[in-house]
């Protein structure tokens, strides 16, 4: 089954674009793009396995990292740069925005919702740090260092004037419309310069 | 180079016996302006050319390296060189490309070199071979690869310095490859990688037998390159595997010396290496090649990317984590300017303790990224199913 998020993505990129994943992971989503959407796709991964398992899928992957690597690229070179699940692993969170939003005409976010729910009862009632279906890391080996909820997501955007185009909000591979501050475990945002 | 280890556990090709063809081209000129010729090319083949004539890979080796890249020569106990990379089933697969390695030029090992007989004395050239280069090498190729009917290779792939020449294929003949491998490499040589060379060669030059470069028919200069090859040796592993590998075990010994007598391994591994390679390697080739690599500058006072402006090939660049010859920086280097210029590219830093020797005997990952790389390409840019 394919996932949730990778279907509103690739419903989002319009057929033949040019697109850039910025930590692509296994490459599923790029190859669905590629063979799908028939996209000019490439990505940029940490990790040599994964860079691998990307060439199984016959994507091309380059590895490096976000944080400094996107400065070859020319202005408005790709017409979405896609940050899915991967922003919230980044340290300096403003330049690889603001990077993003040069070389690609888009940018598409995803991001997990630190403050859904759940984890609000678990802070709440038990005074811990909550692990999550969608949150399963511990606190000693969560891969992401930083934390944020969907609100905190838009107040940052208005703060840098970055205009959020669209928003698909959705838990557990179901679209959220009510209360998604609360209720949505993930947020997809299209993103461009304001 | 030496094979070990990891090797072993490579599925070995069954004992196929291959044997090394000869190619002779005429006169060429050369980048230095010289004219050099006739010349004559050492090659092997592997596997069938298709009819289409669109699975031929061009197989690139390293600097001490040779035609005979796989399978067995008649009567060999030892397969070629990059045997656990090439064969029925294997990354490059010989049930599905073709794949042809040559000598390169200035080499000893069949191609023409500074021991091969000048045509003008009758006798080994020696010094009068003239200075080549990188491009020269590539050249040569080309003749070979329009000779057997050839007009656009599948992939153009090399380690080290068969690196540097894939490079320049993907520059000098954009239109003559679908894609580019470049294993632990570089696009330019840089002082350090020079300052090595420099060393090899001074202990080469040093040694009386030398006779500068007129020795052939008599004692060959075989310290002098034996300490070229000690040098050499460490500049191919790393920290880790010498330390792994040696440690400061002590050589058929309780404890140390303290005389001038070898006590650790290392020290009698080194002058193994050294002395064997003597054998199979020729003084003056190892100085010409040498050179050639020092000389090797694609950007030659340019930006690099402007080099990689016109490039149409697909490109895979690997590098190793242990690597301290061929640094990752340099395989990095090369990506960023091929990906300024829109280039299609794959890069991954394979994670190795074997230093720059690691193309040559760390082949599980590198196997996975090349044969997935190879079917990618024959199926998007040459139609291969």
């Amino acid at each position: 089954m394919i996932r949730l998020d990778y279907e509103i993505i690739a419903d989002i990129i319009e057929p033949g674009s040019r697109v850039l994943d910025l930590g692509c992971g296994d490459g599923e989503l790029l190859s669905m793009l590629k063979e799908k959407k028939n996209c000019r796709a490439t990505g940029i991964e940490i990790s040599p396995r994964q860079i691998i398992r990307c060439m199984e899928r016959g994507v091309s992957v380059a590895q490096g990292n976000i944080d400094s690597d996107l400065d070859v690229y020319e202005d408005k070179r790709f017409d979405y740069v896609i940050l899915n699940e991967s922003l919230q692993q980044v340290l300096n969170i403003e330049k690889v925005l603001a990077d993003s939003l040069r070389v690609g005409k888009k940018v598409i976010v995803g991001i997990p919702n630190f403050c859904n729910l759940r984890a609000r009862l678990q802070i709440f009632f038990m005074g811990q740090v909550p692990v999550t279906k969608s949150l399963p890391y511990k606190w000693y080996n969560t891969p992401n260092v930083r934390f944020l909820s969907l609100k905190d997501f838009r107040d940052f955007c208005v703060e840098k004037n970055v205009r959020i185009e669209k928003a698909w909000y959705l838990r557990e591979g179901c679209r959220v419309a009510f209360m998604t501050g609360l209720f949505a475990d993930s947020g997809i945002f299209v993103l461009r310069k304001g | 180079m030496p094979s070990r280890g990891r090797r072993g556990k490579q599925p070995v090709n069954n004992t196929t016996i291959v044997a090394t063809q000869y190619f002779s081209l005429g006169q060429i000129s050369i980048k230095s302006g010289e004219k050099l010729g006739p010349v004559t090319v050492a090659y092997e083949t592997y596997g069938t050319l298709n009819a289409a004539r669109s699975n031929a890979i061009l197989i690139l080796h390293a600097f001490t390296g040779d035609a005979h890249a796989a399978f067995y020569h008649a009567g060999d106990t030892k397969p070629g060189w990059w045997d656990g990379m090439i064969g029925p089933g294997k990354a490059f697969d010989t049930d599905k490309y073709f794949l042809i390695c040559s000598n390169v030029l200035g080499s000893c090992k069949g191609t023409t070199g500074p021991d091969s007989i000048d045509p003008l004395t009758e006798k080994p050239f020696g010094l009068a071979f003239p200075v080549i280069t990188i491009e020269d090498m590539v050249d040569v190729q080309k003749a070979l690869v329009d000779h057997l009917g050839i007009s656009k290779l599948l992939c153009c792939a090399g380690g080290s310095m068969g690196g540097m020449q894939a490079i320049t294929w993907a520059v000098k003949y954009p239109q003559c490859a679908h894609s580019v491998i470049i294993i632990a490499a570089c696009h330019r040589h840089t002082a350090q990688q020079i300052a090595f060379h420099e060393v090899g060669r001074q202990a080469v030059m040093a040694d009386p037998a030398w006779n500068n470069g007129d020795y052939y028919g008599q004692a060959v200069p075989a310290r002098g390159l034996s300490v070229a090859r000690m040098i050499g040796h460490i500049t191919y592993m790393s920290w880790v595997s010498m330390e792994s590998k040696f440690g400061r075990k002590l050589l058929d010994k309780q404890k140390l010396g303290y005389d001038l007598s070898k006590d650790f391994e290392v020290q009698s591994y080194l002058e193994y290496r050294g002395q064997s390679f003597v054998e199979r390697f020729d003084a003056n080739s190892y100085i010409y090649l040498t050179k050639a690599m020092d000389y090797f500058d694609l950007a030659e006072g340019r930006k690099i990317s402007e080099v990689f402006k016109g490039v149409t090939a697909d490109f895979l660049v690997i590098s190793f984590t242990s690597d301290w010859l061929y640094p990752s920086s340099q395989s990095r280097e090369m990506v960023r300017a091929l990906q300024a210029e829109d280039a299609d590219v794959s890069y991954v830093e394979i994670h190795s303790d074997y230093g720059h020797d690691a193309f040559l005997v760390e082949l599980d990952d590198q196997a996975r990224a090349v044969a997935h790389y190879l079917s990618k390409v024959g199926r998007e840019r040459a139609g291969l199913i």
